[in-house]
């Protein structure tokens, strides 16, 4: 029977690690993080996991640790933001590229500087080459959700990559939303046991792991690393589609809402997507064929799933809440339109850098990214596809 | 547990021959001097910072190690062990294991003075029951022999080099045997090649085997940035002893003990003068900077004696 509760976002990763009950966690505080390494401290404390509890000084060391412990053979998690996750990024690289399907929790906020702790996607889009596996949440519940498939689908023999549960400071981490929760049993039992094939502590045999890799064998694991991003497709589809089963919530790679007849369409990442469905419903009831593409998963790159999804607009607008600062695009829409290259009848596309630092984003703002959509269809002229929006004085 | 030098060198060696480190360099003499240390039922997981010692030992696909090894990144070995040894406690305590595991860490001076300080400091303070092992050869060596805080004063290194203004390195070397046993650890120890190496085996064993976090510091100098004769290493260690410049001494539960007080206190020069990397200061005109060391190891010297009594 599913657990009706009403919690954070940062509650809900927190209390689904407690139902894992993970080997080690190694962790530091940083906003909006901090909670969740918090309130895992409690079950610790209360003893109600089996958990080693790392409180490291650095997330440099945090993500040190989780390599040393998932590698002797521990399920290990963490949780960062920010600078916090800029702060591993040389052992994200590692993490990736020793296999370890190491957890981590990332509560995305912008990056420094200026200095600001309010959400947007630079901190784990500037981690999207490191090898990870991302999972982008929308709001609380999918947070939770997302966060019960990590393990199987990291742990897979046909992956073993590490996987990036990413929700959006303060939007979903902070406020408190209906929530339907799995009974503890059921979530042990659907993620199973970490059971690494190598591992340091192996009764039967040492294990040498980290090597000076050199000409005659980089490519070669990289390349291997590529593969188990590509096969890591399916394990996620099956593994989605395996927690629906238990959870009564279906997720693909991406999700569609109102695409069937959509003319123009947006393609945007987490929290915002609740907004802009809002604000679709409201467009639709105008008789506007408004749709949306919600990116889910990252990392892999959903490529083909986008490609087909909007294959029927005529324009579309990519939502980048992070700049690449290539005087060009944002991450998102130079991928989108990697995607839709040499495809028949693709789109026009337009890319808006929106909602950074947490800058506000209101159903308005969807609705103007229509407006703009719109007024390329009438005209035909696709104009400046490097906007930002939500600018003062633009 | 008297230390028996047959014994302990017939023990089966945990660091293979056939690794790629220089003819002359301590650091493999330092690790199986500290391995050799561990009893023979006990497994160990050894983890190492990037340097000298991490490309030498395990290029894919060979690893000299006959323990289980880790290398994650240069700064933080103390920091992955430190995950390591978690994991231990915590798969031991639900039964997923059953062997004894040891931990022991090994860095250069670099990766343990320098960029790898914080994660040192974190692991010791911790409480870790592991051993970070820092084989100090007072620079970058891997990288061509730059400077770093273990540097002494007036060595002669690539980015402190001995011009014509500037007579090398200007600032003294880190201490930092005195820094780790400021955060009151189980076992501090400062050891080097000498004699029948019982020195070094007997901290090694007490290292390992004091629970709770341990710190030993290990000279191993390196032929290409000292500039010696290979074959000269251990005459220079020796004469590291004898001159006090680099003092055997453990701090055990906050007690310092000094481990060896040499007959004769020799002069510096005895030490400085069979290495390149202290040449100009042997140069006429430049006695100052002989004198000044000399003072300097005097300063040190009079200030351990303190402790230790």
């Amino acid at each position: 029977m599913a657990i009706h509760e009403r919690l954070s976002g940062n509650e809900a990763i927190a209390l689904c690690l407690k139902q894992i009950n993970p080997d080690v966690m190694c962790a530091f505080p940083i906003t909006p993080s901090t909670e969740i390494p918090q309130y895992f401290s409690n079950y610790v404390s209360d003893g109600l996991v089996d958990t080693e509890f790392v409180a490291v000084e650095s997330e440099h060391s945090a993500m040190s640790g989780c390599i040393g412990a998932e590698a002797a053979g521990a399920r290990c998690v963490t949780a960062t933001s920010s600078c916090g996750l800029a702060l591993m990024w040389e052992m994200l690289y590692v993490a990736a590229s020793m296999r370890l399907p190491i957890t981590l929790a990332c509560v995305n906020r912008a990056l420094s500087g200026p200095i600001n702790i309010n959400n947007d996607h630079s901190d784990s889009m500037g981690a999207r080459d490191s090898g990870w596996i991302q999972i982008y949440a929308e709001n609380n519940q999918e947070a939770y959700d997302h966060m019960c498939c990590a393990m199987r689908i990291g742990e897979n023999p046909e992956v073993m990559l590490p996987v990036m549960i990413c929700q959006d400071g303060f939007i979903t981490s902070h406020a408190i939303e209906n929530i339907e929760l799995l009974e503890d049993d059921v979530v042990k039992k659907y993620v199973g046991e970490y059971k690494p094939e190598q591992y340091l502590l192996k009764h039967e045999n040492p294990v040498a792991a980290g090597p000076y890799d050199i000409q005659p064998y980089y490519m070669e694991h990289k390349y291997q690393q590529a593969v188990a991003m590509k096969q890591s497709y399916d394990v996620i589809r099956k593994v989605f589609k395996e927690f629906g089963e238990i959870s009564g919530r279906s997720y693909d790679l991406i999700e569609e809402y109102r695409m069937e007849d959509a003319e123009t369409a947006i393609v945007i990442i987490g929290s915002s997507a609740g907004t802009a469905k809002a604000a679709i419903d409201e467009m639709r009831s105008e008789g506007r064929k408004a749709g949306l593409v919600k990116i889910r998963v990252f990392r892999p790159f959903p490529a083909e799933d986008i490609a087909k999804a909007l294959s029927g607009c005529k324009a579309v607008a990519v939502m980048d809440k992070a700049d690449s600062f290539n005087a060009q695009t944002g991450p998102v829409y130079a991928e989108t339109c990697a995607a839709l290259f040499g495809k028949e009848n693709a789109p026009k596309m337009i890319n808006y850098i929106y909602g950074l630092g947490g800058r506000d984003v209101s159903t308005g703002t969807i609705k103007e990214v229509f407006a703009a959509l719109d007024e390329i269809v009438t005209t035909g002229v696709t104009g400046e596809t490097y906007r930002h929006i939500g600018v003062r004085g633009l | 547990m008297a230390y028996n030098f047959k014994e302990a060198m017939e023990k089966p060696d945990r660091l293979a021959s056939g690794h790629r480190l220089c003819a002359g360099c301590g650091a493999p003499i330092a690790i199986r001097g500290v391995l050799r240390a561990l009893e023979p039922g006990d497994k160990a997981v050894i983890a190492n910072a990037t340097g000298c010692v991490e490309v030498s030992t395990f290029t894919y696909p060979y690893t000299a190690f006959m323990d289980s090894y880790i290398h994650s990144a240069f700064e933080c070995a103390a920091a992955t062990l430190s995950g390591v040894e978690a994991a231990y406690r915590s798969m031991k305590r639900q039964g997923k294991i059953a062997d004894n595991y040891k931990f022991i860490a090994f860095g250069g001076d670099g990766g343990t003075y320098d960029i790898g300080f914080q994660s040192l400091s974190g692991a010791m303070e911790r409480g870790h029951d592991l051993v970070y092992v820092c084989y100090d050869n007072e620079a970058y060596m891997n990288t061509g022999i730059q400077r770093a805080s273990s540097t002494p004063k007036f060595a002669d290194v690539t980015t402190a080099p001995a011009g014509k203004v500037i007579p090398g390195k200007q600032q003294r070397k880190k201490n930092l045997t005195e820094i780790i046993a400021a955060h009151n650890v189980a076992y501090v120890g400062q050891s080097t090649f000498i004699g029948n190496f019982s020195d070094l085996y007997e901290k090694s064993h007490k290292a390992i085997y004091t629970e709770g976090p341990a710190f030993l510091n290990i000279m191993a100098p390196c032929p290409r940035g000292w500039r010696y004769a290979t074959e000269d290493m251990m005459k220079i260690t020796k004469l590291a002893v004898d001159t006090c410049v680099w003092p055997l001494y453990e701090v055990e539960d906050g007690k310092w003990k000094l481990n060896y007080r040499p007959k004769k206190k020799l002069p510096v020069e005895e030490f400085l003068r069979l290495q390149g990397r202290f040449a100009h200061m042997f140069k006429p005109g430049n006695e100052w900077m002989i004198e000044e060391t000399q003072a300097e190891v005097d300063r040190n010297w009079e200030r351990l004696l303190a402790k230790c009594e």
